[in-house]
C-alpha cells in the first residue's frame, strides 16, 4: 500500500500526472487500452480499422489518445503511468526505446505477445531486421508489433518544374548539385526545407547514406563509431550539407515540413527531402505520382532508410488484459489491417506477404527497394526518426547537425564536435 | 470539543494545504536535487552518481548557449519592460482623454498566451512573410530584417515579443502606483519651482520602490522560466542559437531520456532564482522592517 502510494506520487513528478484510465472493470473478454498519438486525419482513420477489428473479435477497446507534440505529450503521460505501476496495455513506441523500456523491467517476463508471435510465426512474416526491433530479452522474444514501414530517404519533386528546366531526376549528389544550380539561376528555390532540428537530421542522414555509403552509415549511426564520425568522409558529408544550405531559401529556419512540401506543390521550389508521409500532401491536393510529382530515393548505393512504427506491450496482470494484448498483437500483424492502415498512412506494410496491387507507385517502389536493399546491406535504420542509437546519443548528433547547418561552422569542426558530443552520452 | 475547534480551526483548515505545498513543492525540489546526483536516464533511478551530471552539463555547448541567452534575455527584457512601462504610465497619468481605452490597448497583449504571441511574431518577423517582405514589396529592395533566421540575432526577437507582451502589464503596475501618490506633493513641488521631469525623477519614482520590486520579481520569474514563447517563436533555432535553460531542460527530460542531466539543469535554474531573488527580497524586507 505504502509502496503503491510512493510510486503514485513519483508518477506525479514525471509529468503533471494524467491518471485517466486507472483501472478496468472486471470481466473475462479481451480488453485493451492503447496509448497513441495518431489523432488526426488519415492516421486516425487508419487506427479506427484496428479498433473495429478489435471490437468485432469481442474485445473492449479503451482509447487513450494523447495529441500534440509528435508524441512528446504522450511520452510524459506514459512515463507517469508506468512509474505508477499502471501501464497501458499497448503504447506507440518504436526503435531502441522498446529495448530501453525492457531494460527498466516493465515489459516482461513473461512476454505474452511472444506466444502469439510463435503461433503465427512472425519470424517468417517480417524481414529479420524489422523483427529484431520488436524483440526484448536480448532480442529473443517478441514484445512489440510493427504496423508499417516508412522510407525516409526520398526526393519529392515537382515534375512540371523539372521538365520546364530540362532536368531529370538526379542519380548522384553531384548531379543534384548541378541541377540545383541550374534551377537557382532560373529563379526557383532548388530545395524546399524547413530548418527544424529533426528536418535537418532527416536531410543529413540521406546525405550521409549517399555520400558515405552503407558501411559508413552503419558505423556512424548503428555502431556509434566515433572514429567514423571524426573522419574525412564525415567532413565530405558536412560539406554537402553546406552546399545544400545554399539551395534553401531565407525563410527556411523553423518552417514546418508540410509548408515546405507546399512550396514544391506550388512549383516555388523543386525538391524536398522528406519521409513518405509527405506523399499525403500531394495526393490530398489531387496530384498524382509520376504525372504531377516524382517520388524517388535520394542518391545512394541502393540504400534504404526505414522508420518502423510499432506498439510495445507492457507486462500485465489479469487474464482479460493479457487476452487483449494477444488479440491486439494478432490483429496488428493481420494482413487486412496492415494493408488498410498503410493505404491510409502512406507507408508500406511491415508484413512482407501483403499484396501491393492496391498501393500507388511510390509505395510499390518502396516495397521492392526494401527487399533489394535488405539483400545488399543497404537497409539501414533511420537515425533522425529514432530507429537507432539511444535518444541521448541521437539528440547529441542532431544538435551538431542543426548547429552546423544553421551557422558557418566548418565541416571539420562539425565532425570533431559530433564525436565529442557522442562520447559524452555513451 | 467546540471550544477546541474554535481555537484550532484555522490550523485544522490550513494543515492540508500546508502539507500539500510542503510535499509537492519543497519535497520535489529536494527530490529533483537528489535525482540530479544520479545516473537517471529514461526513468528516475536512485543510485548515487556524485556530481557527474553537473560536469556533463557544464561541458555541454548547448547549455552554455542557453545560459548566455538567458542572461541577454533577462537583462534586456526586465530593463526595457520597466522603461517602457514607466514611460507609458507617466504619459497616461497626465489626465489625458480616452485614458481607459488607451490603457486597455496597452494592457491587452497580456491577455494573450505566450504561444499566441510567439506564433504571431513568428509570422511578422519571418523575412519571406512579414516586415522584410512588406518593405521590399513597397520598393525598398535592399531592406533587410532577418533577425528571426539570423543565429546571432534570434535571441533578440524573443526579447521583442516578450517586451511587447509584458510592458503593458508593467505600465498598469506603475499607473496604480502613480495614482496612489498624493497630488499635493506634486503641487507643492511645482510651487517650489521644480520642473515636471525633475518631479518625476527625483520625487515620484523613488517613491515607487515597492512597484519596482514587484515588477522586477514578476519579470524575472517570467524570464527564467520562459519556455512557451521560445518554442512558439523560434523553437530554439536557428540551430540551437536561441535555446534557453527551460527549453534545454524539457528537451533533456522528455525527448532525450536524460532525466539526471535535466534535473541538474533544473537545479542550476533554481539556484539562479535563489541567487537573484533572495538578496533582493532580504534587503527590501529589512528596509520595510526598519521603516516600521
Amino acid at each position: 500500500m505504502l509502496n503503491q502510494t510512493v510510486k503514485t506520487l513519483a508518477g506525479f513528478v514525471v509529468s503533471a500526472g494524467l491518471f485517466s484510465g486507472a483501472a478496468f472493470a472486471g470481466g473475462h473478454g479481451a480488453q485493451a487500452e492503447v496509448l497513441h498519438w495518431w489523432t488526426s486525419g488519415g492516421e486516425a482513420a487508419a487506427l479506427k480499422v484496428l479498433k473495429d477489428d478489435f471490437a468485432k473479435n469481442g474485445g473492449e477497446w479503451k482509447d487513450m489518445p494523447v495529441a500534440g507534440g509528435g508524441g512528446d505529450a504522450a511520452m510524459q503521460t506514459l512515463k507517469a503511468r508506468v512509474v505508477a505501476g499502471d501501464p497501458p496495455t499497448a503504447a506507440q513506441i518504436k526503435g531502441p526505446s522498446i529495448q530501453a523500456w525492457d531494460d527498466e523491467g516493465v515489459v516482461g517476463p513473461p512476454y505474452h505477445v511472444d506466444e502469439v508471435a510463435k503461433a503465427e510465426n512472425w519470424d517468417s512474416l517480417l524481414s529479420s531486421q524489422v523483427a529484431n526491433h520488436m524483440k526484448c530479452d536480448g532480442f529473443t522474444k517478441y514484445c512489440a508489433a510493427p504496423v508499417n514501414i516508412h522510407r525516409i530517404d526520398w526526393f519529392w519533386a515537382n515534375k512540371k518544374v523539372l521538365d520546364a528546366n530540362g532536368i531529370s531526376m538526379p542519380t548522384s549528389w553531384d548531379e543534384f548539385n548541378a541541377a540545383a544550380r541550374k534551377l537557382q539561376s532560373a529563379g526557383i528555390i532548388p530545395l524546399a526545407h524547413g530548418s527544424q532540428p529533426w528536418q535537418d537530421a532527416t536531410v543529413f542522414e540521406a546525405v550521409a547514406l549517399g555520400i558515405g555509403g552503407n558501411d559508413f552509415y552503419k558505423k556512424v549511426f548503428v555502431d556509434a563509431d566515433m572514429s567514423a564520425m571524426n573522419s574525412p568522409t564525415m567532413i565530405k558529408v558536412f560539406d554537402q550539407m553546406r552546399t545544400l544550405k545554399g539551395f534553401t531559401d531565407e525563410g527556411s529556419p523553423g518552417r514546418d515540413w508540410n509548408v515546405a512540401t507546399g512550396m514544391v506543390m506550388e512549383g516555388k521550389a523543386a525538391f524536398q527531402i522528406m519521409g513518405d508521409w509527405a506523399k499525403g500532401e500531394f495526393t490530398n491536393a489531387g496530384m498524382k505520382p509520376g504525372i504531377d510529382f516524382y517520388c524517388l530515393p535520394t542518391p545512394s548505393d541502393h540504400g534504404y532508410l526505414y522508420n518502423v512504427d510499432s506498439f510495445i506491450f507492457y507486462s500485465m496482470d489479469g487474464q482479460s488484459k493479457i487476452k487483449g494484448q494477444k488479440l491486439l498483437g494478432s490483429l496488428m500483424m493481420g494482413k487486412n489491417f496492415q494493408k488498410v492502415f498503410n493505404l491510409y498512412k502512406g507507408s508500406i506494410p511491415a508484413r512482407l506477404d501483403v499484396p501491393m496491387d492496391e498501393f500507388d507507385m511510390c509505395a510499390k517502389g518502396s516495397a521492392s527497394d526494401l527487399n533489394y536493399s535488405a539483400m545488399t546491406g543497404g537497409l539501414q535504420p533511420s537515425f533522425a526518426h529514432g530507429m537507432t542509437l539511444s535518444l541521448a546519443t541521437k539528440g547529441a548528433i542532431q544538435d551538431v547537425v542543426t548547429e552546423h547547418f544553421n551557422s558557418n561552422m566548418s565541416s571539420k569542426e562539425a565532425a570533431k564536435r559530433m564525436a565529442d558530443a557522442v562520447q559524452d552520452t555513451l | 470539543m467546540f471550544s477546541w475547534l474554535q481555537k484550532n480551526l484555522p490550523k485544522v483548515v490550513l494543515t492540508p494545504s500546508f502539507a500539500v505545498i510542503l510535499w509537492f513543492i519543497y519535497g520535489f525540489i529536494l527530490w529533483t536535487i537528489y535525482v540530479s546526483l544520479t545516473k537517471s536516464k529514461m526513468l528516475p533511478r536512485y543510485d548515487f552518481w556524485g556530481f557527474k551530471q553537473y560536469i556533463r552539463l557544464w561541458s555541454n555547448m548547448r547549455w552554455y548557449t542557453a545560459v548566455e541567452n538567458l542572461l541577454i534575455f533577462t537583462i534586456l527584457f526586465v530593463l526595457i519592460c520597466i522603461l517602457i512601462g514607466i514611460l507609458l504610465s507617466i504619459l497616461l497619468d497626465q489626465k489625458i482623454r480616452a485614458e481607459g481605452f488607451l490603457r486597455t490597448v496597452y494592457l491587452y497583449p497580456m491577455a494573450l498566451s505566450f504561444i499566441v504571441t510567439g506564433t504571431a511574431w513568428k509570422w511578422v518577423l519571418n523575412p519571406t512573410l512579414g516586415i522584410q517582405k512588406l518593405f521590399r514589396d513597397w520598393g525598398f529592395s535592399e531592406f533587410t530584417f532577418d533577425w528571426l533566421v539570423n543565429r546571432d540575432m534570434s535571441i533578440y526577437t524573443i526579447v521583442i515579443a516578450a517586451v511587447w507582451q509584458s510592458s503593458g502589464f508593467v505600465m498598469a503596475l506603475f499607473l496604480a502606483g502613480l495614482r496612489s501618490i498624493d497630488d499635493e506633493i506634486i503641487k507643492a513641488a511645482k510651487i517650489d519651482g521644480a520642473s515636471l521631469s525633475s518631479i518625476y525623477v527625483t520625487i515620484i519614482l523613488p517613491m515607487m520602490r515597492p512597484v519596482f520590486m514587484s515588477s522586477i520579481v514578476i519579470l524575472l520569474h517570467i524570464s527564467i522560466k520562459s519556455y512557451d514563447l521560445v518554442i512558439a517563436l523560434t523553437a530554439g533555432g536557428p540551430g540551437t542559437s536561441s535555446d534557453m535553460p527551460a527549453v534545454f531542460m524539457t528537451q533533456m527530460a522528455f525527448h532525450r531520456s536524460e532525466i539526471g542531466l535535466a534535473s541538474s539543469s533544473a537545479v542550476m535554474m533554481f539556484l539562479t532564482v535563489l541567487a537573484i531573488i533572495v538578496p533582493y527580497l532580504y534587503s527590501e524586507l529589512r528596509r520595510q522592517d526598519a521603516s516600521r
